[in-house]
């Protein structure tokens, strides 16, 4: 058996598809790179989805825990507090119980018990406390300055968030949120580990590295290729966000943008 | 004449001693999480038909023990890495571990497996959903006669899964399922016994010979009067030898 | 059946209310879970000193001119960076255990002739195990609790180099050179001007980092830590008759709920210390907020 039939075998075993069962012997590291790296595709699509939504509730948040009126900003605040302040494996437990019990109320509900719906809701309501909490720290240090000119050209409401509070938020906060994302990423491996079920022996890059250590007895060979798949992942992730940092301090002399990118570390 | 005598009871002492260095202490690792087995006690002992047996082996084979508790999943890279000297801890004797690390003669007969449904089931096995412990025995030979598996970090989950209607049986060793089967009215076994692994050994490393006859000695011992027969009732484990 | 704390509490069959409740909880087990919360913030309060010397280390590598040590010092921030500490928790324990007991092999028995890995196991001379095999039972766990903050501490002091070298180069520029212009040597302007300076840059990141360390210490059972996770998944899970004196069914949600209120106090707490260390900190700083102190106060 090749690595190439070994590819085609196990490539996508993490959705289901090729061979039915985990190979049982003869645990070449080719098979054991392949098939924690088509459990990556979970890892990578928990992080995207929970980030992605995140973002925009994040925002929402942060606006919300910036805002005078205490029925606003009272909510956010404990929202924030409750998912920062406990553990993501807590949460993960919490959310799988009310998640069981609410399919038994309402079966219509039956598809957030499996980790696919449940997991990416709790990783994406986690992911949003984090980052709420970064944008908020970045919309209270915003420069006067910039709020009191978008005054001065008659900018309200709206307009002077999209135009002049939301970019310049956006730019304070990146480095850390950049941050988040790596930290998000790597939470994803939470899911199967102590949260949801896997189903099927579907699991993410965690649960077969997991399985081989399992049967080789030899946690030495799985876990630093889980390793280097996430060192990959995290590169990739501070590429991409590198390009958008670049793209949202286009308009600022090169000199600054370095900068800025160091003091805003700080952050989280 | 008695300075003979004397010399020889040094030379005895001192032998004594020196196969005593390889082992002065005996260092048993174990669960503590799988009742009737091995658990933990309302008095935060270990406890259970292994401790019971556990004790008894040591003293039969004149050795100085010394329980320590470990996570299930590192429990055999501990091992050969040294952490402790044997694995006693309710493990099947199988080809797989065989590879790695050596087993003393089973002192238990092959543990069967068996379903745990709720009792007002009617649960058509080979089309179940069947919830099982990740990586378990009872795992891998669900998925390979091709039910669809669902699998938890930890037993107790798996059975509360069958409670919540999320899997419709569990697969479990029988010894652990048959005192909840038996206290928790809404459970009921369903189906055949399945027997997947062999006999329940103690885990040795592979160089360590010495330490594995020596346990082996004290089991064939047990067997041959009957103490372990005994145990094996006390506790429930399953059928005697 | 054991110490008990109440008279009462010998036969619990018989009683109930409040006074099974009593003594539930006092039982030997849950006394085990009670320490662990000791053990827990034991653990948190070496660890954050330890993993900040890490950190300090490794920021100060990375800004080494030598070439090798500038890389020993990215090269540890970035790969560890880029782990999930549960990959790390995983093997990382074993592999440093190995590590120091093959030095001490090394040092102590240097005559010893059979290979080290014999097949799977591994095997050092009885004089480098770690512990001693005939150490006690309670030398084994400080080791392995040493082992456990050691570990943490590398992660986590990666972090934490991260955040000192943003910190380090946040101190302005101004300042340093004016040391220079003082005399001062490259040292000097190092320990007396950068290094009292960089905290109020790095105290937001610290403080950051301080409440996902805590929120990592449920994996501390991987590590062979009996932390209060593990107690509270022991405990909670359905008790038979047979193997207790006290049965019950699936109480997980209970223990967990106990979880979750430690830990949001413990972060409430946190959060209030570390203001008020950010508030002394920022006093006579050259910054925004050091600035509005100074303005306030005046």
């Amino acid at each position: 058996m090749t690595c190439w039939d070994v590819i085609s075998d196990y490539g996508l075993r993490s959705l289901g598809f090729g061979e039915r069962l985990l190979p049982r012997d003869d645990f070449t590291i080719c098979k054991q790179v392949v098939l924690i790296g088509s459990g990556m595709i979970w890892n990578v699509y928990f992080g995207t989805v929970a980030l992605l939504a995140g973002f925009f509730l994040a925002v929402g948040t942060a606006v919300a825990k910036a805002s005078a009126n205490p029925l606003i900003r009272k909510p956010a605040e404990w929202f924030i507090f409750v998912f920062r302040g406990s553990p993501l494996f807590i949460q993960f437990f919490f959310a799988y119980f009310a998640f069981v019990s609410l399919k038994g109320a309402v079966p219509a509900l039956g598809g957030l018990t499996a980790a696919w719906l449940g997991a990416v809701i709790v990783l994406f309501l986690n992911t949003a406390a984090y980052s709420a909490e970064i944008f908020y720290g970045a919309l209270m240090s915003i420069p006067k300055g910039d709020i009191e000119a978008a005054d001065a050209y008659g900018m309200t409401g709206w307009k002077r968030f999209r135009r002049i509070t939301f970019p310049t938020m956006m730019r304070l906060a990146w480095p850390s949120y950049t941050n988040e994302a790596i930290f998000l990423f790597h939470a994803t491996t939470l899911v199967f580990f102590s949260g949801f079920p896997s189903r099927g022996q579907m699991g993410d890059a965690l649960y077969y590295a997991n399985y081989f250590a399992d049967k080789t007895f030899n946690p030495f060979v799985p876990y630093p290729i889980l390793a280097c798949y996430f060192i990959i992942l995290t590169l990739i992730v501070i590429g991409i966000f590198g390009l958008v940092n670049a793209r949202l301090n286009r308009h600022l002399p090169q000199q600054n943008r370095g900068k800025l990118r160091l003091r805003l570390n700080l952050i989280r | 004449m008695k300075k003979l005598i004397l010399g020889t009871a040094i030379t005895a002492l001192t032998a004594g001693a020196a196969l005593a260095e390889g082992h002065s202490v005996v260092r048993l690792g174990t669960e503590g999480a799988y009742p009737p087995y091995n658990f933990i006690n309302d008095a935060g002992e270990v406890d259970g038909f292994e401790r019971a047996l556990g004790d008894e082996l040591c003293a039969r084979a004149e050795l100085t023990c010394e329980w320590v508790t470990n996570d299930w999943d590192s429990i055999i890279p501990n091992l050969v890495s040294g952490n402790y000297d044997a694995i006693i801890a309710g493990m099947s004797i199988t080809d797989e571990r065989l590879e790695v690390i050596d087993f003393t003669e089973n002192y238990t007969q092959p543990d069967p497996s068996a379903y745990l449904a709720l009792a007002d089931a009617d649960v058509d096995l080979s089309s179940a959903v069947i919830a099982a412990q990740a990586a378990t025995i009872q795992a891998s030979y669900a998925a390979g006669e091709g039910m669809t598996v669902l699998e938890f970090a930890t037993p107790e989950e798996s059975v509360a899964a069958v409670r919540a209607g999320e899997a419709d049986a569990v697969l479990a060793d029988r010894a652990y399922l048959a005192p909840l089967a038996e206290a928790e009215a809404d459970l009921a076994f369903t189906g055949e016994n399945v027997l997947i692994g062999g006999g329940v050994g103690m885990g040795i490393r592979q160089s360590d010979t010495e330490l594995r006859d020596k346990f082996t000695a004290a089991i064939q011992s047990m067997k041959a009067d009957g103490s372990l027969n005994a145990l094996i009732e006390e506790w429930e484990i399953g059928e005697l030898f | 059946m054991g110490a008990t704390i109440f008279s009462y509490c010998s036969d619990p069959s018989t009683i109930e209310g409040l006074k099974w409740l009593s003594c539930y909880l006092t039982t030997g087990k849950h006394i085990s879970m009670y320490w662990s919360f000791g053990t827990v913030l034991l653990l948190l309060a070496i660890t954050a000193p330890t993993a900040l010397a890490f950190g300090f280390a490794g920021a100060t590598a990375a800004r080494s001119r030598i070439a090798p040590v500038s890389w020993i010092g990215k090269g540890y921030t970035a790969i560890v960076r880029g782990v999930p500490d549960i990959a790390f928790f995983l093997f990382f324990v074993i592999a440093l255990d190995q590590l120091f007991e093959w030095i001490r092999h090394e040092v102590k028995c240097p005559d010893w002739t059979d290979p080290i890995r014999q097949g799977n196991d591994f095997v050092v001379c009885t004089e480098a195990k770690l512990p001693l095999g005939n150490a006690a039972a309670w030398v084994h766990d400080t080791y392995a609790f040493f082992l456990a903050v050691l570990t943490f501490s590398i992660v986590f002091g990666a972090f934490a180099a991260n955040v000192l070298t943003g910190a380090m180069r946040a101190v302005p520029r101004a300042q340093i050179e004016t040391g220079e212009a003082y005399g001062m040597t490259e040292r000097q302007t190092f320990w007396r001007i950068m290094v009292p300076q960089m905290w109020v840059y790095a105290l937001p990141g610290l403080s950051n980092l301080w409440m996902v360390l805590i929120k990592a210490t449920p994996l501390l059972f991987l590590l062979g830590i009996e932390d209060i996770v593990y107690w509270a998944r022991d405990l909670g899970a359905t008790k038979t008759p047979k193997f207790t004196d006290y049965p019950h069914g699936d109480w997980r949600m209970w223990y967990f709920l106990a979880l979750l209120v430690f830990y949001l106090c413990f972060t409430k707490l946190s959060e209030i210390v570390l203001d008020r260390i950010n508030r002394r900190l920022t006093l006579g700083q050259a910054t925004a907020a050091g600035e509005a102190q100074r303005k306030a106060a005046a």
